[in-house]
């Protein structure tokens, strides 16, 4: 029987599911054409999670014999989804809206993909690893494809579905594997065995991690496990995408720095030099790709992918440094990454998108305002100081050197030139080229808006001001590394 | 089948009994197929149109045969095929009852009340519309 | 311990996996895909049923990691079908070959 403690302890995550629930029901009972009191209902309830997530700030909680554990690593990335996730809410409103998908379902899906992702991020059992990657991409696929009658949204659903699933399959066998080596799925009790049992080359371990990885790096999308992920941008809804490569990307390093934290610390030696190779390959490939796109959406997607590539690089080099860096970056990478996302969002004409680079020339002189944060995220995609982008990359590059990985530093260095010359590219289209044919539109929205400005806002203030995240990140790790 | 000494050596005492399933396998095998290819070889051939008709209980059959069922049967059959998953939990949760006590009776009602939310939901969405 | 050895759990596993991956990636039906993930998961199930009864037959996590991954594994169903029932609406059609507006 929990105790009160435990339930106090997990509270935000109760909260969530609650709101999500409401939200489901108030759909029953409000009248279509005042949905979006469900936004703001939804919005309300992510600021209540987080605030009981502040209120359980420096608390080293285990709960339900180990199942669970809620500590600073799993509120700051909880704080981070549940960031991401408000913002993709505001950039959602009006979207939906004028596509004529705004349903209820919306805000519920979006609501428990995110519960999701918080189980991940505080899971002590493979299976609570599991069933919050399950509760997120099941809430994903639906989400991706919430266009039903859009030819495209269907595929991109469809593809996301049987890839995922299909890793799936690949994480569940890799469980069980482990399960049999170790017997038992504690990620605490793994770590145990290991040692105790003597299991250091056990090749039915070995597997069941490789097997564990090949999910998981399905879910990040992992050069060469990706090919999912541009079609799937592309299709689903713009709110959606963004929303997708934020927290589906947060809850899957997440899981990772928990399952390799907690229970495969001791093969450290085994697994760094394989991520190693995953990072560089994944770098590399979503640059060289990105570079040959002319789709926004699809740029984006191999940009996300180098950037999981980056971050991959702070797990690696695995001290308190790395770590922490590897928070910072993701908070960092939500704001900017969403904030471009929102710009997609703002550049459109009721239902019809532009989405093409090509829509963006001449925004700088047609409205500034807009072109000028998309150049900020853009900086900031590309790491040009002094923007969150910047910074993270630099904590992140340094905690590899230290770690003695100067020569994948110094490749994901190269790969950040090669990366800056798309996303300036942008930059250069917006401000010195003249729209050719049809001119793009831009949908004016209060809360979109205020998404976009709230991204502006984290971006620069991440990159000037980084001290007091900074130290969140840092104070997060203490459990795992003591320093 | 004791006292045979060569099938002992062959299986090692705990696979006999698998052993029996084995042959009872193999038979059942072969007694169906044996009989369909009798029949193959020494039946006349003579096909004709009314004897290639599908047969639905001697009635002359109406319209396509490929029948096309309404979309709304298959969102039947998702919904009553989550519900039909979700009592799995139910299982093993009678099984310990008289050990868990108080708490897991209300845990399997927090658990019910969840089910019954999601069928309040699908009614309320039309789900259970039988059109 | 009578009976059959771990051993052949494992491999009878291994090769419904093997099938079920074989199925994933050379049907072109997605209800067959599907069908193939399927199969995939319930190797998975066996694995964890054998290892609980012949490695920790005194505690629980195997059977019920089980039972959770049949309730997963039967959403998974649900929504897959859902999809690939909104696509052969429009489409008429659940070839993934034919479904190919994206391109990777």
């Amino acid at each position: 029987m929990p105790t009160t403690q435990e339930l106090i302890a997990i509270s935000p995550e109760i909260i969530l599911a609650l709101w999500a629930l409401s939200v489901m029901f108030l759909d029953l009972l409000i009248a279509q054409s005042r949905k979006s009191i469900l936004a703001y209902w939804s919005l309300l309830g992510l600021l209540l999670a987080g605030g009981a997530e502040f209120s359980l700030w420096g608390r080293e909680e285990i709960l339900f014999q180990g199942a669970f554990v809620q500590d600073n690593l799993s509120l700051f990335l909880d704080l981070v989804l549940l960031l991401a996730t408000g913002l993709s809410l505001l950039m959602a409103k009006g979207y939906i809206k004028d596509l004529e998908m705004e349903h209820g379902e919306y805000y519920t899906l979006t609501l428990f993909a995110t519960l999701g992702g918080m189980l991940m991020a505080g899971a002590g059992d493979l299976l609570i690893v599991f069933l919050g990657l399950e509760v997120l991409s099941l809430s994903l696929y639906v989400l991706s494809g919430f266009r039903r009658t859009e030819p495209m949204a269907q595929e991109a659903s469809l593809k996301y579905f049987l890839l995922g699933a299909f890793a799936s399959g690949f994480l569940l066998y890799g469980i069980a594997l482990v399960f049999g080596s170790t017997g038992t799925t504690l990620l605490g009790g793994i770590a145990v065995a290991i040692t105790e049992g003597g299991l250091l080359g056990d090749p039915l371990l070995l597997l069941g991690l490789g097997l564990l990885g090949v999910g998981l790096s399905f879910k990040v999308a992992l050069v060469p496990f990706h090919m999912w992920t541009p079609d799937v941008y592309e299709g689903a809804p713009t709110p959606v995408a963004g929303y997708m490569s934020v927290v589906a990307k947060a809850a899957g390093f997440a899981a990772a720095l928990r399952i390799f934290l907690s229970a495969f610390l001791q093969l450290a030696g085994d697994w760094t030099l394989l991520l190693s190779l995953l990072a560089l390959l994944t770098m590399s490939g979503g640059n060289i790709i990105a570079l040959a796109q002319s789709n926004m959406k699809r740029l984006l997607a191999y940009s996300s992918i180098a950037h999981a590539g980056y971050i991959l690089l702070g797990v690696i080099a695995l001290n308190s440094w790395g770590l922490s860096s590897v928070l910072f970056y993701l908070a960092a990478y939500g704001f900017m990454n969403l904030g471009a996302f929102a710009v997609i969002v703002a550049l459109r004409d009721g239902e019809r998108e532009y989405l093409a680079l090509n829509d963006y020339a001449g925004l700088g002189s047609r409205h500034p305002l807009l072109a000028l944060s998309m150049a900020i995220f853009m900086l900031s995609l590309a790491g040009v100081p002094p923007t969150a982008g910047f910074l993270a990359k630099f904590y992140i590059f340094g905690a590899a050197v230290q770690a003695g990985y100067g020569w994948l530093a110094i490749l994901a260095v190269l790969n950040s030139v090669l990366a800056a010359f798309y996303y300036l590219r942008v930059i250069v289209i917006m401000y010195m080229r003249e729209p050719a044919g049809q001119v793009a539109k831009m949908t004016h929205s209060p809360a979109l808006a205020l998404a976009i400005f709230l991204a502006v806002i984290g971006t620069v203030q991440l990159g000037l001001f980084p001290a007091a995240v900074v130290e969140l990140a840092q104070a997060s790790l203490f459990p795992f590394l003591g320093s | 089948m004791p006292g045979c000494k060569t099938y002992a050596i062959l299986f090692p005492a705990m696979l006999q009994d698998y052993l029996l399933l084995a042959v009872l396998l193999v038979v059942a095998t072969i007694f169906p197929i044996g009989g369909l290819i009798t029949a193959f070889i020494i039946r006349p051939h003579r096909p004709g149109k009314i004897k290639g008709d599908t047969y639905e209980c001697g009635l002359e059959t109406i319209g396509e045969t490929w029948v096309q069922f309404r979309v709304q049967y298959y969102i039947y059959a998702l919904v009553f095929l989550i519900f039909d998953i979700e009592t799995i939990f139910l299982l093993p949760w009678a099984v310990a009852y008289n050990q868990l006590g108080l708490f897991s009776l209300i845990e399997m009602f927090i658990f019910l009340a969840l089910l019954l939310g999601g069928l309040v939901y699908a009614w309320r969405k039309g789900a259970l519309e039988w059109i | 311990m009578s009976g059959v050895p771990l051993s052949w759990y494992l491999t009878l596993a291994t090769v419904l996996f093997a099938i079920g991956l074989y199925g994933t990636l050379s049907r072109k039906n997605a209800v067959g895909i599907l069908m193939g993930i399927e199969l995939m998961l319930n190797a998975v199930n066996i694995n964890l049923i054998a290892f609980w009864r012949f490695i920790t037959p005194h505690l629980l996590t195997g059977q019920i990691f089980a039972v959770f991954v049949i309730t997963v594994a039967a959403s998974e169903v649900a929504i897959g079908l859902a999809l690939i029932l909104a696509i052969y609406r429009q489409k008429k059609t659940i070839d993934i070959e034919e479904i190919d507006l994206l391109k990777g």
